[in-house]
């Protein structure tokens, strides 16, 4: 056992972490009242090689762990939740699906840029019909010759306004016992028939870029398939695992922010004569949010390594992005009451802190679809 | 060009600081590379892209400075040597730590030794030009610019706000003020680079000198945190009465009149 991060990893944390508070903290408010993509942190990030972290060298990547990775994560969403989550999502949902699943000329075309930092791609999972049943796929793909055309609906696309391309689920076809045959497809950006709108009035997560796009006879050549034809549906299960790490990572930044928020507050805030960190129900507040931070970030720690190792992780990845987002709501819940009304204020970010944080129990698998799959392993 | 960078590792004075007997307690303190040595590092490596050769940083101190020498080496710097004095010296001071690099630097045929102008911590701003001065070198200190043309240097230093423009020659020791450059992050590539540089760890037996030559020429009588800053005081009244105050209150009480 060892709970030692590596040097490289310590050098990475404190690195991301200067960097975050520099190019990322300071515009989070503004970003968040605007609900602006901080296009300029993107490309600073891709240039100090973090878009590229979990991809090996010979793809333009850094090489990194899967550690590294939610460790950057962590930094970046304890800055700001929006530019966290576009920041995992171009990594885990963008990046990643052509990583473990694409050919040889995939990776060069789509993955290369992606991992260097030059280009963002999205992952197009969801539709108004199809959430956590994602078996409900109504957008299709029929092979045309040496073509694909595809006619569909996404939602809530992570930074698809600044997406090189879109991997798509699509069915494509219909199993022996009736259910549908969903595939992936890397679909270009700006491909004609592609329709990306982005104004959707988030909640959270700003910062981050949200779409929907609609898919009118888009024709893209039967190459662009990701993978295997048949197992579109368990190459997706797979990459949401991953990305749940992820997902988890951010969650235990903003709840990091929250605590270290609510305890520098609680020392300064005097009432009846003294600093209310004195008073031992805000005391018990803070150290259950330490305890649960502690708890989070282990749990990501340990489902990151798990992947590290070639290990099964979908079941700790599961707890751990459970767990984590809801001790981030928590926290950043509790960081309002300790702060009282002027945790109610935008001005002091507490308030933006809970917003962010209610996203992490939804997307990427509803707290509940996660009880399902750790239900699931267990046996159920 | 063979440019040697000398870095030490402090603590984060922008963190949280606390003294218990006597001492500074370095459980809960951050650690960093000494802010101006990271103006330092930056410029060295930016001088050795443009003209070729070296850049080795060199730190005084314990195992823990290997933290500080790999992020230097991330940023882009070649070698790292950690001379660790742990067993050997219990209080050095500025003394102490120019004596060692001085030591160590004399045969090395440095062209451009780059330091910090201070070390945020004791904040003596000696170790350079003490390094400088054992090495028969000419120095600089707190420069904002420096151009190298063949063996001539053109130097901008600070001189408390204003500017003054120096020409000296190679090789030279000077240290970095604020300004002189913007230092970059590590990046990854550069973090991972890291492992694979050089770091080479010394002791003093390995550089010929004994513990009492290295000895402190200065005695640390007391470490204390300055004293709270008091809320403030608003006067009121007449505006001749307040004037009246405020004299007896400097002279009573800030006593600096
Ligand atoms: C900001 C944001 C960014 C997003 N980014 C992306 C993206 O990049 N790509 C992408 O594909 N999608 C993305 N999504 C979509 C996200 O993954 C879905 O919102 C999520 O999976 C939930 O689906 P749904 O919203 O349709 O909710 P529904 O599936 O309709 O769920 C509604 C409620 O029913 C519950 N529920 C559903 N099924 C069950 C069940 N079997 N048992 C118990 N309870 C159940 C859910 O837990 C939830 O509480 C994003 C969403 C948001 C808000
Ligand atoms: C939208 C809004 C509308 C408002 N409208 C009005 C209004 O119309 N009129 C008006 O007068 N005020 C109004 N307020 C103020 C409101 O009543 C106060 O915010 C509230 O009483 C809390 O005080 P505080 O914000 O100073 O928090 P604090 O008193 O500083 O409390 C901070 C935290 O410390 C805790 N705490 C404090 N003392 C103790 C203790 N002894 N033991 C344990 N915990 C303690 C609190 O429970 C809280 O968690 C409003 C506030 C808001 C946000």
């Amino acid at each position: 056992m060892n709970f030692e991060l590596t040097k490289e990893q310590q050098m990475l944390k404190d690195m991301v972490r200067s960097f975050a508070e520099k190019e990322i903290k300071p515009y989070a408010q503004e970003l968040d009242k605007t609900s602006g993509f901080n296009e300029q942190a993107f490309k600073k990030m891709g240039e100090l090689g973090l878009l590229g972290i979990p991809f090996p060298e010979e793809y333009g990547g850094s090489g990194g762990d899967t550690v590294s990775y939610a460790i950057a994560v962590e930094e970046i969403g304890k800055a700001c939740g929006g530019t966290g989550l576009s920041y995992a999502a171009a990594i885990s949902l963008g990046a990643s699906p052509i990583f473990y699943f694409g050919t040889e000329e995939q990776k060069q075309e789509w993955l290369v840029p992606m991992a260097k930092g030059e280009t963002l791609g999205s992952f197009g999972l969801t539709e108004p019909n199809a959430g956590s049943d994602a078996g409900g796929t109504r957008t299709k793909a029929v092979l045309d010759g040496d073509e694909y055309v595809i006619n569909g609906e996404k939602c809530w696309i992570t930074n698809a306004g600044f997406a090189r391309q879109i991997i798509v689920t699509a069915v494509t076809g219909k199993k022996d016992n009736g259910r549908s045959i969903i595939s992936a497809i890397i679909v270009p950006a700006d491909a004609p028939g592609v329709t990306i709108s982005c104004n959707y009035d988030k909640m959270g997560v700003r910062a981050s870029n949200t779409c929907e796009i609609v898919l009118e006879n888009v024709r893209v050549p039967k190459e662009n398939l990701l993978g295997d034809s048949q197992k579109g549906f368990s190459q997706f299960l797979y990459t949401l695992d991953g990305g749940r790490i992820s997902i988890a990572a951010l969650a235990v930044g903003i709840a990091q922010a929250a605590l270290e928020k609510a305890l520098q507050y609680a020392k300064e805030r005097v009432q009846f004569g003294q600093s209310i960190s004195k008073f031992q129900a805000i005391q018990f507040k803070l150290a259950d949010m330490a305890t649960e931070v502690e708890l989070a970030r282990n749990l990501v720690h340990k489902s990151a390594w798990l992947k590290d190792q070639g290990k099964p992780f979908g079941k700790e990845a599961a707890m751990a992005k459970l767990f984590a987002s809801e001790t981030s709501f928590r926290a950043s819940n509790q960081a309002i009451q300790i702060h009282g009304g002027y945790g109610y204020m935008k001005e002091y970010d507490v308030e933006r802190f809970l917003r962010d944080a209610k996203l992490l129990e939804i997307g990427e698998g509803t707290s509940e679809i996660q009880r399902l799959v750790i239900a699931r392993h267990l046996g159920c | 060009m063979n440019i040697y960078v000398l870095l030490k590792r402090t603590f984060d004075t922008e963190e949280k600081i606390s003294v218990a007997n006597g001492q500074i307690q370095e459980d809960g303190a951050e650690f960093i590379i000494n802010p101006y040595d990271e103006y330092a590092v930056e410029e060295a490596i930016q001088i050795r892209d443009d003209k070729g050769g070296e850049v080795t940083v060199v730190s005084v101190g314990n195992e823990e400075a290997e933290k500080q020498l790999r992020t230097a080496l991330a940023m882009g710097a070649d070698k790292a040597v950690l001379i660790n004095t742990e067993d050997d010296v219990e209080n050095g001071d500025q003394y102490t730590t120019a004596k060692i690099l001085a030591e160590f630097l004399k045969d090395k045929e440095a062209d451009l030794i780059i330091a910090g102008n201070v070390a945020i911590d004791g904040g003596s701003g000696q170790v350079g030009p003490r390094v400088a001065d054992l090495l028969g070198m000419p120095y600089v200190t707190t420069i904002t610019e420096i151009k190298i043309e063949g063996e001539s240097v053109h130097i901008v230093r600070d001189v408390e706000g204003d500017s003054e423009k120096i020409e000296t020659k190679l090789p030279l020791l000077v240290t970095a003020q604020q300004g002189l450059n913007d230092p970059r992050y590590p990046s990854l590539p550069g973090i991972m680079k890291a492992k694979k540089k050089p770091l080479d760890e010394l002791e003093l037996d390995d550089l010929d000198l004994d513990e009492d030559e290295v000895e402190a020429k200065t005695e640390t009588i007391a470490v204390f945190l300055p004293p709270k800053k008091e809320a403030g005081r608003i006067l009121e009244g007449e505006l001749s009465d307040q004037v009246q105050e405020l004299v007896n209150l400097l002279h009573s009480e800030a006593k600096v009149i």
